[in-house]
């Protein structure tokens, strides 16, 4: 029988870790949104006892409308075409291995080993490596001149130059015009599943911001008062790259271990059906798949939203073009000795991230499949 | 009688002792002394010949040799930063003499003042006034000097300008009246490289828009970011930058200087370490295979930067620190380690005979010329200025708009407390 | 979807393709690592060297040698210490309901997700409080308390797997809690504690935030001293690159030789939770 006396044991045994878990966690991450809110960085920062004042959100409010943290809010813009772009390309590729893989190819394990192995190196290593791939006059660069072609051209880390800009002003009206949809997509969802009230009480505040943001009123909340724009910086593509030729053989591993434990009976009651090959794979496999992709995102998303070694290895920290929250939170803390403003910095990256962890460890745990 | 003699001559001789004692050694000294420095590479003999010095004069005390480079400064920074906050100070560390010095670590309360140093060795005549300014405040000096560079220096190859029959450009207007025929000829005219040495050539372009006495008043508050004559230094700067080389981001300075020494752009704007670069690593002579001179609009103004020492309260080896800062102000130390360093002695005394041409051309210069402090190493403004004068060059580059980078700046200034 | 005939040529010939693509980076960079300083030219870059220049390794390895036996050092503990930790939390938190238990495992496993940003000032004024800034042990500490997550939930689902029959049989023959973990569950881990080893030992032979702001020039990790060099000043390639092959080859050997298991590591982590 368990024991009271085992009981007890299993709760010391544990206490340790989850103590220290709560200091170098939580406490930690407590410490850090105080300081966030105070005004550490005034004059005599390093001072051994620095004079520090609280100040409630000011940091918050200077780097999203303080005109001089402009390259915070370009960092955040970038931070999230990099997670985009590099998710994306990185779960695509993964898929396509996969699936080659998967048709039974001739030495699968030396391929499997080929498109892994850039995970485990270091990210200071890829960034070092691809370095000096895209320098811009020489590495993939001058490719296209050893078949006679003239050398490209692009300044693969530095380019200034930005697609799809927008105005910062508009941010806040979108992000209104975003919560609204979302919320009236779950009334209507719940209101399909027949829990009404969940839809009265999520759906009705989705109305009221659908009808506040097309009447006009959401786009008073202006963060600027100059329009500032903002897009995706070219420059990230070379770093989407180094991340993606790391980062692909993880997701193509994970794709190829989930097609290999689809059962070949549901394959061949498909083919029965008359299904062609094509077929079989877009309805009976992908679909399979969806579990597989969906903590592939959540793992690579948290990388990318985090990154932080492979910039400073590829383009230092001081290249603007490719410069993230995590590299200006460095910055900002190590060099401008603002450790409050840092440490605001650090807080809105650990939000960041929480907005797409916490619903995964919810769902996730409550679930019961952990 | 004579016991009295006897009793004098003892008191003399214990009193000379005590005097010895006090000036000299008077207990070899043990233990350790860490150096906390980013100088490596090319600059690691240098800092290796001083280490040795110490060593001969101390036998007793293992030197530990903290070098952290990379990351463009910032992680010496971030090292040196954790340290100290922690409460874990070197016993010496690296430092620009300034306001990089002052604004971070001595409102900070973390330096000792040196002045009874200065005062017992002499150093308040050997280093000239200029210098002991920048290093001192109200209340003390604050560290020990070993160098001088220069920022403001134009580089070129003699012959080259020669081929190309370009000549040296004494303003920026000449610069910008020869600079279209060499882009023609498919030269880049002003080689640049990564993103600090943009702001370089910018100190150096003001400098020369503003002149001495403005460049002072503008960092002590007295000359606003906004006035004109700030906007077209900034004006001057986007027409400057029109003909330097694309790929310049992802270039080192080194290999901006490569690009002038291989013949593939007329000029570089680079800090006199480039002269070590280039006589020591890539052995070309002074004068004949490279030429110098003030950069444009900047002739007569030795626009200077200075590596320092210092003693940071609670320094676990106090005596070792302090006698490896008598060392480094020594004539003998500034005479060994700046002809390895390419750089000049700080004192005004130094044997002139150990250095190669460009050195004694640039020490002439320090004598002579008037003296102004750099922004980017540290000199003028403090470091909460630096950093987001970053942000100040990165919107002037996307902009190109001076009036807009002349308001960011302003702004940076207010907070930085520089001025009002 | 299986192919045959002459697709089959095809998906060979396309993945013989993209393996050359993605084996791009390691030839440049055993080529350039290999080659004398003054030949290393952004435009002959695709060349192999006519001759190989192996002193860039010497060179690397005596630069690096300190470095490498710290990172040697301090992933090798740091490894063993969390994946022991891991092991006897995983044990308890799937085999020994606790009060709060259903909430403790989240907030655990959050803790692997966080940016370390967001607990560095704090982090190293704590370590300097407590004496460990600056040295191995102190590194080793925070490796082994940011390992705690991803170990803990590692182990915690390859226990899952023990039925709880066995346990229940093992109380009925008089086992205790401990008597449990040392005769039953541990030697069950084998398979478990290899895969944790991996993740951990490569995760920790990489890092380099920890490594940059809490390690003193004499206990440096290898990712530190190859970013120094690589961001520092004039940089001759061939230095570099050998670096990078040298702070790579444990992780990668580890890689080549256990990716199997490493792979279905990666499984029970990401199908699981």
């Amino acid at each position: 029988m368990r024991s009271r006396r085992d009981q007890v044991m299993a709760v010391l045994v544990i206490m340790p870790s989850l103590a220290l878990l709560a200091i170098f966690v939580y406490g930690f991450i407590g410490q850090t949104v105080y300081m966030s809110l105070t005004d550490w960085g005034q004059g005599a920062a390093l001072a051994l006892k620095p004079e520090i004042h609280f100040v409630g959100t000011r940091n918050y409010a200077e780097l999203f409308t303080g005109f001089l943290n402009v390259r915070f809010r370009q960092d955040l813009v970038s931070m999230v075409f990099f997670t985009i772009l590099f998710v994306g390309a990185s779960l695509a590729l993964g898929l396509f291995l996969a699936t080659i893989i998967d048709q039974r190819i001739r030495g699968e394990a030396v391929f499997r080993t080929i498109f892994l192995f850039p995970m485990s190196l270091s990210f200071i290593v890829t960034g070092t490596i691809w370095r000096w791939l895209l320098q811009p006059r020489g590495g993939v660069n001058v490719l296209p001149s050893l078949v006679g072609l003239p050398p490209a051209g692009f300044l693969w880390l530095s380019s200034r130059e930005q697609a799809l800009q927008f105005n910062w002003q508009v941010l806040p009206h979108y992000v209104v015009l975003g919560a609204a949809f979302v919320l009236i997509a779950w009334g209507v969802w719940s209101a399909a599943r027949r829990r009404f009230r969940t839809s009265a009480l999520v759906g009705l505040p989705g109305m009221a911001l659908l009808a506040w943001a097309v009447t006009g009123g959401a786009a008073r909340l202006q963060l600027l008062p100059f329009p500032e724009a903002h897009g995706f910086n070219l420059a990230l593509v070379g770093v989407v790259i180094a991340a993606t030729w790391q980062m692909s053989g993880y997701t193509m591993a994970l794709y190829l271990a989930g097609l290999r434990t689809i059962p070949d009976e549901l394959r061949e009651a498909a083919r029965v059906d008359g299904a062609s090959p094509l077929q079989v794979y877009r309805y009976v496999e992908l679909p399979l798949l969806a579990p597989i992709t969906w903590s592939a995102i959540i793992i690579l998303g948290h990388i990318a939203l985090k990154i932080f070694d492979l910039v400073f290895a590829m383009a230092g920290p001081d290249n603007a073009p490719t410069s993230v929250p995590a590299i200006l939170m460095f910055l900002t803390t190590f060099r401008g000795n603002e450790l409050a403003k840092g440490a605001s910095i650090a807080a809105i990256l650990l939000v960041v991230v929480s907005i797409l962890i916490v619903p995964y460890l919810v769902t996730s745990f409550r679930a019961g499949r952990a | 009688m004579r016991t009295s003699r006897w009793l004098a001559l003892m008191v003399i001789t214990v009193t000379l002792f005590a005097c010895l004692g006090g000036t000299a050694a008077s207990a070899p000294l043990s233990g350790k002394l860490e150096i906390f420095s980013w100088w490596a590479g090319d600059e690691g003999p240098a800092l290796q010949a001083l280490i040795e010095l110490y060593e001969k004069q101390h036998p007793g005390v293992k030197v530990i040799n903290s070098t952290v480079t990379g990351g463009a400064g910032v992680n010496a920074k971030a090292v040196l930063k954790t340290r100290m906050l922690g409460g874990e100070p070197p016993d010496s560390f690296q430092v620009h003499a300034g306001q990089e010095l002052v604004g971070t670590w001595v409102v900070a309360g973390r330096m000792e003042d040196l002045s009874d140093l200065y005062t017992k060795e002499g150093w308040k005549t050997a280093f000239p006034e200029g210098l002991l300014n920048l290093l001192s405040t109200e209340r003390g000096i604050w560290s020990v000097p070993v160098n001088i560079h220069r920022s403001n220096v134009l580089w070129y190859v003699p012959d080259n300008l020669k081929k190309w029959s370009v000549k040296v450009p004494a303003t920026w207007d000449e610069f910008l009246s020869i600079a279209p025929a060499l882009k023609a000829k498919g030269i880049v005219p002003l080689a640049l490289g990564e993103n600090w040495t943009v702001s370089h050539l910018w100190e150096s372009v003001a400098l020369a828009c503003l002149g001495k006495d403005k460049w002072e008043a503008l960092w002590q508050g007295k000359l606003s970011w906004k006035s004109p004559e700030v906007v077209g230094a900034w004006r001057t700067f986007g027409k400057v930058l029109e003909y330097t080389n694309q790929d310049a981001p992802s270039l080192s300075w080194q290999q901006a200087t490569d690009m002038v020494v291989k013949g593939q752009a007329a000029f570089n704007v680079m800090g006199d370490w480039a002269a070590g670069y280039m006589a020591t690593t890539l052995k070309l002579q002074p004068g004949k295979d490279f030429g110098w001179a003030a950069a444009p609009g900047t002739g007569g103004v030795f626009m200077m930067l200075s590596d320092s020492f210092g003693l940071p309260v609670g320094a676990p080896n106090r005596e070792n620190t302090l006698a490896w800062l008598r060392m480094l102000g020594s004539k003998e130390a500034q005479d060994t380690f700046n002809p390895l360093k390419g750089s000049v002695s700080a004192r005004v005394d130094s044997d002139l005979s150990k250095y190669n041409a460009y050195l004694q051309s640039a020490a002439k210069d320090w004598r002579t010329n008037a003296i102004a402090g750099s922004l980017v190493h540290g000199v003028v403004a403090n470091e909460r200025f630096m950093n987001d004068f970053a942000t100040v060059m990165e919107i002037f580059l996307n902009s190109r708009n001076p009036e807009a980078a002349a308001n960011a700046a302003q702004a940076v200034a207010i907070q930085a407390g520089i001025s009002r | 979807m299986y192919q045959r005939g002459t697709s089959r040529w095809f998906i060979h010939g396309l993945i013989v393709l993209l393996a050359v693509v993605y084996l791009i980076p390691v030839y440049l960079t055993i080529i350039t690592s290999l080659k004398a300083p003054a030949d290393i030219n952004l435009m002959t870059a695709w060349k192999p060297p006519a001759h190989p220049y192996w002193a860039s390794y010497a060179t690397a390895i005596s630069k690096f040698a300190p470095s490498l036996e710290n990172s040697i050092v301090l992933a090798i503990s740091a490894t063993l210490l969390s994946a022991a930790l891991g092991s006897i939390n995983g044990y308890v938190l799937c085999k020994w309901e606790f009060p709060g238990a259903r909430f403790v495992l989240p907030l655990v496993v959050f803790g692997m997700f966080i940016p370390y940003q967001s607990i560095l000032v704090p982090l190293f004024q704590f370590m300097r409080r407590i004496g460990l800034y600056g040295g191995l042990p102190g590194l080793v500490l925070v490796h082994v308390v940011y390992g705690l997550p991803i170990t803990t939930l590692l182990f915690r689902s390859f226990y899952a797997e023990i039925p709880d029959e066995l346990l229940g049989a093992a109380f009925i023959d008089g086992a205790d809690f401990l008597g449990i973990y040392r005769w039953l569950v541990l030697p069950l881990s084998g398979p478990p504690f290899l895969v944790v080893a991996i993740w951990q030992f490569t995760q920790i032979w990489n890092e380099f935030l920890f490594a940059v702001t809490l390690a003193r020039p004499a206990s440096q990790p290898i990712t530190v001293a190859l970013a120094n060099l690589a961001g520092g000043q004039a940089v001759s390639w061939n230095l570099p690159m050998a670096g990078s092959v040298l702070a790579a080859l444990p992780t990668v050997v580890v890689y080549v030789l256990l990716g199997r298991y490493f792979i279905r590591g990666l499984l029970a982590g990401a199908l699981k939770g």
